[in-house]
C-alpha cells in the first residue's frame, strides 16, 4: 500500500475522533476539544471530553480496530472473503460467555475472560459444524455454520435471561445490539489490552497467512504449519472477540467491510491488510458511533444496528460477486 | 534426492491403506514419475512428504535422513511441492506470489535480503513468466498458471521438486513446454519427482517410472520395464496395447474401443 494511503488512513482516523469528541449535544470546537484531551479550557468542556465522550470514543476506535484485525486474519486464514467475527458466531459465543458471567455476578475483570471462552467455545463448535456437513473448504458452508451458531447463541442468552428483571433484560438486549455509550476509561484499559495483544499476534502471524491462503496443501509445502497458525489465528480472533464483545456488544459487518476496503485500497500482504483494517476499523466505527447519537435525536441509535445499515448492503454485493 | 521407505498410510475411518508399503528413490539428475490409475496412491506420496498425512510406518528421506525430525519450513527448503490444485482465495501479482516461495527462509521477521530477490528472479527467469510479472494471479491462463506455479517453487531453492499433476487442463502445446522445463530442472542437477496421468509424455521424459496401483508399487523402472501391455492392462482395468510411436520410437499406450478390441491393427 502506497505511503499516502496510510497518511490518508491516520488523518481520516484523527478526524473522526475530534469529530467524535467535538459532536454532540454541548458542542465543542476543535479548539477546545484538542485543549480538553489536555486538561486546558472551561471545566465544562473539559469535563465533557475528558469524562463522557473521549472514553466513548477511544472504545470505539479499539473495538473497530479489533473487528478489522481480526476480519482480515479470520479472511486469510480461512481463504473465506466473507468470514468476520460476527458472522462465524464467535461475537455470539462471546456474548454468551460474558452475560452468564454476568448473570452469576462475576466479578467485572472476569467478563471479558468468560467471553474468550464463549468465543473459543463458538469457533470450535463452527468449524465442527462446517466439518460434520462436509465442507470445511467451502466458504458458505463455514459461513452457515457460524450463522447457525450465533443463532444458538442467541437462544442461550434468551434461555439464561429468562428470569431475569425487566431492567436485565433490557440492559442486555440494548448491550446486545452494540453500544459503547457506557464507556469507562476502566473499559478503555481493559480493551486496549486485548487488542493490543490479539493484533500483536495476527501481525506476527501474518507472513503466515499469507501462505495459508493458498489453501493447506500448499502452505505445508511452504513450511507453514497449517494447524498451529490456523489455531493462533483462532485463538487471537477469540480474544478480539472476547474484548470487543464485552465492551460493547454484538458490532456486526464490521470485520467483513473493512478488511475489503483495505484490499481495494491496495493492500496486498496480510500484515499490511490486518494494520490497514485496524485503522480503517476503528475510523469505521468512531464514525457509525457518532451517526448513532446525532441521526434521530434525542434518541440514541443501537451501534450495531448502525454498522448493520451500513454492511448489509456491502455483504449483499459481495455474496452476488462470488455467486 | 528423495526416498520413500517401506511407507504406510492409512487415512482415519479407512479399511485400506491409501499406501501400503511403498518405496522409490527419486534422484538428482533425473525425472522420477509415478503413475498409476485414480485412488491409486499418487497424491498422497505428496501429501505424505508434506506431513499432511501421517505415516502409520516407514519413512520419507532427504538426501540420506529422514524427514520425521526435520522442522516443517527446513523441510520447505530443501523440497519444493507443486500441489494438484491451488485456488488463491486474494489477488496478488505474479511477482508477489512467486516472492511467497521464499517464506520458509524468511520466517516471522526477516525482510527479504539480496540471496532471496536473486532466488526469485532466476526462478523468474528460468520460468520465463517475467513479461506477465506484474499481472494478477486470478488473470493468468492455465499454462501461464502453472509455470508461475512452478516458479513460486523453484524460488524455494532446494534440490527436490515435487509436481502433482502439474499439465492437467494444459493444451499440448504447452504440456510439452513444461515437460521440456522439468527436463531441463532434471539436467541442472535437481530431483524431479512427478505425478502425472500422462504415461505416453511419462515414457518420453521420464528416466525412472512407477506405477502404482491400491497403495502398492506394481512396476517400477525405464520406460521399456513399466509400458507392458499386461501390467498396464491389470493394472488400468482397461483394454489396451502398448506400441511404439512411430515417430520418436519411444512406447506408448494405445487404449481400445471396447468393441473394436479384436479388430486393432496398431502394434500388432
Amino acid at each position: 500500500m502506497r505511503p499516502s494511503r496510510w497518511v490518508a488512513l491516520w488523518v481520516a482516523l484523527a478526524l473522526a475522533v475530534v469529530a467524535g469528541v467535538a459532536i454532540g449535544t454541548l458542542r465543542l470546537s476543535v479548539g477546545e476539544v484538542v485543549n480538553g484531551m489536555f486538561g486546558v479550557g472551561a471545566p465544562m468542556s473539559v469535563s465533557v471530553v475528558r469524562t463522557l465522550r473521549l472514553p466513548r470514543v477511544l472504545l470505539a476506535a479499539l473495538v473497530g480496530a479489533g473487528l478489522g484485525a481480526s476480519g482480515a486474519a479470520l479472511q486469510g486464514a480461512t481463504r473465506n472473503k466473507l468470514a468476520e467475527p460476527y458472522l462465524l458466531g464467535v461475537s455470539g459465543g462471546a456474548a454468551v460467555g460474558a452475560v452468564l458471567a454476568s448473570a452469576f455476578h462475576a466479578p467485572f475483570a472476569l467478563v471479558p475472560v468468560a467471553g474468550f471462552a464463549g468465543a473459543l467455545a463458538a469457533v470450535a463448535l463452527t468449524l465442527l459444524v462446517a466439518r460434520a456437513s462436509g465442507g470445511r473448504g467451502d466458504a458458505r458452508v463455514v459461513l452457515m455454520a457460524g450463522v447457525v451458531v450465533g443463532a444458538f447463541a442467541n437462544s442461550v442468552i434468551m434461555v439464561a435471561l429468562a428470569n431475569a428483571d425487566a431492567s436485565v433484560v433490557r440492559g442486555t438486549l440494548w448491550w446486545m445490539m452494540g453500544s459503547v455509550a457506557e464507556a469507562s476509561w476502566m473499559q478503555v484499559r481493559v480493551l486496549a489490552v486485548f487488542v493490543t495483544i490479539g493484533i500483536g499476534v495476527l501481525l506476527a502471524l501474518g507472513r503466515a497467512i499469507d501462505v495459508l491462503a493458498l489453501g493447506d496443501d500448499t502452505a505445508a509445502g511452504l513450511g507453514v504449519d497449517v494447524a498451529r497458525v490456523s489455531l493462533g489465528v483462532y485463538v487471537a480472533g477469540a480474544l478480539l472477540a472476547a474484548g470487543t464483545v464485552s465492551a460493547a456488544g454484538l458490532v456486526g459487518f464490521v470485520g467483513l467491510l473493512v478488511p475489503h476496503l483495505a484490499r481495494l485500497a491496495g493492500a496486498r500482504t496480510h500484515r499490511t491488510i490486518i494494520s490497514a483494517a485496524a485503522l480503517g476499523g476503528a475510523a469505521l466505527v468512531v464514525c457509525a458511533d457518532l451517526l448513532a447519537r446525532v441521526a434521530l435525536p434525542p434518541a440514541e441509535l443501537p451501534l450495531g444496528a448502525v454498522t448493520a445499515l451500513i454492511g448489509v448492503p456491502f455483504f449483499l454485493a459481495l455474496v452476488r460477486r462470488l455467486a | 534426492m528423495i526416498a520413500f521407505r517401506d511407507v504406510v498410510v492409512r487415512y482415519p475411518h479407512r479399511e485400506v491403506s491409501a499406501l501400503d508399503g511403498v518405496s522409490l528413490v527419486a534422484e538428482r539428475g533425473r525425472i522420477t514419475a509415478v503413475v498409476g490409475p485414480n485412488g491409486s496412491g499418487k497424491s498422497t506420496l505428496v501429501r505424505a512428504l508434506v506431513r499432511r498425512v501421517p505415516l502409520r510406518s516407514g519413512e520419507i528421506a532427504l538426501d540420506g535422513a529422514s524427514i520425521a525430525g526435520t522442522g516443517q519450513r527446513v523441510l520447505a527448503t530443501r523440497v519444493a511441492v507443486v500441489t494438484q490444485r491451488e485456488e488463491p482465495a486474494f489477488p496478488l501479482t505474479v511477482r508477489e506470489y512467486i516472492a511467497l516461495g521464499r517464506y520458509p527462509h524468511l520466517g516471522v521477521w526477516r525482510s527479504a535480503g539480496r540471496d532471496d530477490r536473486a532466488a526469485i528472479a532466476r526462478a523468474i527467469e528460468r520460468t520465463e513468466t517475467e513479461p506477465f510479472a506484474e499481472r494478477a494471479i486470478t488473470e493468468l491462463s492455465g499454462g501461464e498458471w502453472q509455470r508461475v506455479r512452478l516458479a513460486r517453487a523453484l524460488a524455494q531453492g532446494g534440490a527436490a521438486i515435487v509436481l502433482d499433476e502439474p499439465t492437467t487442463f494444459l493444451d499440448v502445446g504447452h504440456e510439452m513446454a513444461m515437460f521440456e522445463l522439468l527436463s531441463g530442472l532434471a539436467s541442472d542437477g535437481q530431483a524431479v519427482l512427478l505425478v502425472s496421468h500422462q504415461l505416453n509424455l511419462v515414457a518420453r521424459f521420464a528416466e525412472h517410472i512407477v506405477l502404482l496401483h491400491r497403495g502398492r508399487v506394481a512396476a517400477a523402472g525405464d520406460a521399456s520395464a513399466v509400458m507392458q501391455g499386461a501390467v498396464l492392462e491389470h493394472v488400468y482395468e482397461w483394454p489396451l496395447v502398448v506400441t511404439r510411436d512411430p515417430a520418436v520410437g519411444a512406447p506408448a499406450l494405445v487404449p481400445l474401443r471396447v468393441r473394436a478390441r479384436g479388430t486393432a491393427r496398431d502394434g500388432q
